[in-house]
């Protein structure tokens, strides 16, 4: 029998994973720079993939047998949202270039045209 | 391969796995917390790379080799390269900084705060549907140590996951012809 700080189980990296989701919520709502903004979105993303893979290797609990694909299905999870993070970072810097050549600022408060 | 899949299948169970975790916790969070509080975007990325490294490390200790290793190429190596380079085309002066007042800083803050916390008070009493277990109790299955993860995903692609694979790969590609049409230079 281990001293219960030995086992590290799911809810260890749950806690890691829900501190990382409040930092990026923090990053997006007090940063006024549009690529900031953006870093608190894949700190959010990257704390939906680590909960993905944890709840993958400790909640499944049925028998592998002849096939071995669900082992993966949170892996697979988390390959899809790093595919969607890579892709969501190239549209929205292309996006930012295109309001840095309109507006000569990178400020999110800048785009007040429309005072929304 | 298998080799390291087998390694990292009982790190969580192995007796300097708490202290592995501890620090690639405190790696992780401090640095996560560290993009909060700066105010330099050039400081922000690079606190970005370590958090995600850090993540990278959770995957090992996950046997989820393949997962790390994409994280380190995709995101360490690729997404994180994207943003500096929008760090550096989008303002004259790399170290340019824009603050936001202190009351939305101090009010943003408090809010990933409190998210965190009404996310751990819920973990923390939470049950499983079935067995009325808490999460804690929830023991790491057997599989991992018998099964090559990355073999096992090669197949998942290809079979059952087919679908999305191609729908991903065919998103990449309107994304790439939108963000090069986006940042093109206008023809006056």
């Amino acid at each position: 029998m281990t001293h219960p700080i030995a086992q590290i189980g799911l809810m260890h990296f749950l806690i890691v994973s829900f501190l990382l989701f409040g930092a990026g919520v923090a990053t997006i709502l007090t940063k006024r720079n549009a690529i900031g903004i953006l870093i608190g979105v894949e700190l959010v993303l990257n704390a939906a993939a680590i909960n993905f893979v944890a709840f993958n290797r400790f909640g499944w609990s049925g028998t592998g047998g002849e096939h071995a694909t669900p082992l993966i299905h949170g892996q697979m999870f988390s390959i899809f949202i790093i595919v969607l993070a890579a892709a969501e970072a190239a549209v929205a810097l292309a996006i930012f270039l295109n309001y840095y050549n309109t507006f000569s600022s990178i400020d999110v408060e800048a785009a007040d045209e429309m005072k929304g | 391969m298998l080799f390291l899949a087998q390694q990292t299948a009982s790190a969580a169970q192995s007796p300097i796995a708490p202290l592995l975790f501890i620090a690639l916790a405190a790696l992780t969070v401090v640095s996560a917390w560290a993009i909060v509080l700066s105010q330099n975007i050039v400081r922000m990325a690079v606190y970005l790379l370590l958090t995600l490294m850090g993540a990278a490390g959770f995957y090992f200790m996950l046997s989820a080799e393949f997962l790390a290793a994409i994280q380190l190429i995709v995101y360490a190596g690729g997404t994180l390269i994207l943003i500096i380079f929008g760090v550096m085309l989008t303002s004259k002066d790399p170290f340019l900084q824009l603050k936001a007042a202190v009351w939305e800083r101090v009010a943003g803050t408090f809010v990933g705060l409190i998210l965190a916390g009404l996310l751990l008070l819920a973990l923390v009493h939470n049950t499983l549907p079935g067995g009325g277990a808490s999460l804690g109790d929830v023991e790491p299955h057997a599989g991992f140590a018998q099964h090559d993860t990355v073999a096992a995903i090669g197949r998942g692609l290809l079979t059952e996951y087919v679908v999305p694979f191609e729908v991903a790969g065919v998103l990449l590609l309107v994304v790439m012809i939108g963000a090069a049409y986006m940042a093109r230079k206008r023809v006056k």
